[in-house]
């Protein structure tokens, strides 16, 4: 049973409206400096990005390389935790019309309280979560229900090892779309895009799933984001962008000079 | 409640699988599989023949009467120090290493702290060919120089975990970024009652020759194959629950664990998680573990390397929380003055890791008829460093 809210997800309204080369940023809140978030935020939309994705820094990301484990040590040391960026985004929708999510690992957000959090995340206007570590049985009896009650969708992953079978369940669970994990690999590893990739794409493609997808992890410029996107909907950059962010001296200028580069 | 796990991987509320959807495949290979596997009479076989013939099992259960006479009661401990490589990590690595085999894995990966896990690992892929990298906290590295010296001397790369603050749990993420950057070809070898399941459950499961052994000679030397207490050390609880295992649901048995206060519970250095830890989610698992307000791991601290980890498997949180087992807490200094009287004691020279059970008997009082185990889960000669420097011996 889904209660079904009467919030018009935003991500729904994307993927009716752009049928390509949607273009989802990723980086860590409170990097470079603590109150970035907003700002960048603000560079991203205004430069062309169709999502943005914000991370939630965790002093134990088994699944990140080592940028954006850098860049949320950082993040960290500077003081952002859930509830630091909370409020940094108290009133992020009379700013940001994009679609927003919130992506990290389910430990801070269970020690703020999972159903406080989402039901903040509804009064802020965040369209949904990526929480890698949520085992897919956990999230159907104990967090989807929150999470629908608060118009929150959740964003699965699937990788080029995911059983077909698997895959069809995740379809069935998702709303908004599917992460589709380029390559066998933690995030940031860029080996370009193989022959064996692109058939993991194509496979992917002609199951015909319910949900759109989105390809991320090693996409890094705008010969990878072009490879990907003849596959899918779109892709996910994170490392490659949170590098540019790591040696920006101006913020404004080298996020759009980023996204330009990708999407001009 | 009965302590036992289930399908998916919980003992009461702790457990479970909490990993992105890179690690799934290899861990729903592992969960679909080791039940199966384990109980081949062929696995069984190859199992209980290299603990014979290669590890030098079964341990003595060795009643200590000296330090019995001290404390005034009847103390046996089951000489896991005796093992080839001296501690009870190996019972876990010949039992994985088996597996993986069986699993078509050719490439092994582990993490260790102290380096002891890293060294029964090495040692049992060195005897069956396999290629064996070990990751390793970089400060750990320089703490542990000679178990480094003894892993490359038996093929193993050690590989130096340079994020977070260059330890254990530092490892255990990178091992865990390598299995998934290596999804196929690769197991990796956890060296306690930690991680997803299956891990903790079938860690326990090799561990568990521990009581298996201890029930056959308690019965032979007291009449009865049970004791009243067991007493053992916990960093992440392999040994614990190895030597709780054959008792988990006997209530005529108390259960109890030591854990390491490093300089004082709440000095700020410590690694008692059942007192300072909060339930939470840690290298795939539900359990208890220290973790600031926000969420994010606290540093443990404890002068024994083995027991420097920020949380305790979920079968331990879950013994902790139902009160089946009892904790107890002992500073480095306590753990040193038992390692101390052990050796001066019985001759017995014992990790500092197992020297925080010994500890216990400083707390709790035992009579005279009770019949005690402790887990003397391995020997001190790599903390012979540690001794010198404490008691200022040479
Ligand atoms: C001798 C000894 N005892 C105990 C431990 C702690 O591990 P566990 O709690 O998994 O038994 C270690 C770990 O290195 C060890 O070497």
């Amino acid at each position: 049973m889904q209660t079904e809210t009467t919030i018009d997800n935003r991500l729904d309204q994307l993927f009716k409206t752009k049928k390509s080369s949607i273009l989802s940023i990723y980086f860590t809140a409170g990097y470079p400096k603590l109150n970035d978030t907003v700002p960048i935020m603000e560079y991203l939309q205004d430069s062309g990005a169709d999502i943005i994705e914000v991370g939630i820094p965790f002093s134990d990301p088994i699944a990140d390389g080592p940028t954006i484990q850098a860049s949320g040590n950082q993040a960290i040391l500077q003081g952002m935790s859930v509830r630091t960026l909370l409020d940094q985004l108290q009133d992020i929708r009379k700013k940001i019309h994009i679609p927003i999510l919130l992506m990290g690992y389910l430990n801070p957000v269970l020690q703020y309280g999972f159903e406080a959090f989402c039901e903040k995340c509804r009064q802020i206007g965040i369209d949904g979560l990526i929480i890698p570590d949520m085992p897919l049985a956990e999230y159907q009896e104990i967090y989807k229900p929150n999470m629908d009650a608060n118009g929150l969708f959740n964003i699965f992953l699937i990788t080029p090892q995911t059983p077909e079978s698997r895959v069809r369940e995740i379809d069935n669970s998702s709303r908004g779309f599917i992460y589709m994990v380029s390559s066998a690999s933690i995030t940031g590893a860029k080996k370009g895009i193989s022959d064996h990739q692109i058939q993991y794409f194509q496979r992917i493609r002609d199951m015909d799933l319910k949900n759109p997808a989105l390809i991320g992890f090693g996409i890094s410029d705008k010969q990878s984001f072009e490879k990907a996107c003849e596959f899918s909907r779109g892709a996910i950059i994170g490392s490659a962008f949170i590098q540019v962010l790591s040696k920006s001296v101006n913020l404004k200028e080298d996020t759009q000079n980023f996204i330009t580069s990708i999407i001009a | 409640m009965k302590v036992e796990v289930d399908e998916r991987g919980y003992y009461g509320q702790f457990g479970g699988a909490y990993i992105p959807e890179m690690l799934y495949p290899n861990v729903e290979e592992l969960r679909l599989n080791y039940l199966d596997i384990i109980h081949q009479d062929d696995f069984q076989r190859e199992f209980h023949y290299l603990l014979t013939e290669y590890v030098g099992r079964p341990t003595p259960l060795y009643l200590a009467e000296r330090i019995s006479e001290k404390y005034q009661t009847n103390i046996y401990l089951k000489r896991e120090d005796l093992n080839h490589t001296g501690a009870h990590k190996i019972n876990n690595t010949i039992g994985q290493i088996l597996l993986a085999k069986r699993l078509g894995k050719q490439r092994i990966i582990a993490e260790t702290g102290a380096g002891q896990h890293g060294v029964a690992t090495a040692t049992v892929c060195a005897l069956m060919g396999i290629e064996c990298t070990v990751f390793m906290g970089e400060l750990d590295m320089s703490r542990q120089k000679p178990n480094v010296a003894r892993m490359r001397l038996m093929g193993a790369e050690v590989i130096p975990a340079t994020s977070g603050n260059k330890t254990l749990k530092d490892a255990t993420n990178e091992a865990m970024r390598h299995w998934i950057n290596h999804p196929e070809d690769t197991h990796y070898i956890i060296g306690s009652v930690i991680g997803p399941h299956p891990y903790p459950e079938m860690v326990a499961i090799f561990q568990s020759v521990i009581s298996e052994e201890m029930k056959k000679q308690l019965l032979e030397k007291t009449g009865r194959d049970y004791p009243d207490h067991i007493l053992a050390c916990v960093g992440g609880g392999s040994n614990a629950a190895g030597a709780f295992y054959h008792y988990y649901n006997d209530q005529r048995v108390n259960l109890i664990a030591a854990e390491a206060a490093g300089h004082g519970i709440h000095s700020g250095e410590s690694a008692a998680t059942t007192v300072l830890g909060k339930p939470g989610i840690l290298h795939g698992t539900r359990t208890l573990f220290m973790q600031t307000e926000d969420g994010q791991v606290i540093e443990p601290y404890s002068i024994s390397a083995g027991l420097d980890y920020p949380g305790i498997g979920p079968v331990h949180a879950h013994l902790f929380d139902t009160g089946r087992a009892e904790f107890y807490s002992a500073t480095d200094d306590e753990a040193m003055e038992a390692g101390m009287l052990l050796s001066k004691l019985e001759g017995i020279i014992p990790a500092i890791e197992t020297a925080h059970a010994l500890a216990v008997f400083e707390k709790k009082k035992f009579s005279k008829e009770d019949i005690v185990v402790v887990n003397l889960s391995g020997r001190g000669d790599k903390d012979l460093e540690t001794y010198i420097s404490w008691a200022k011996l040479v």
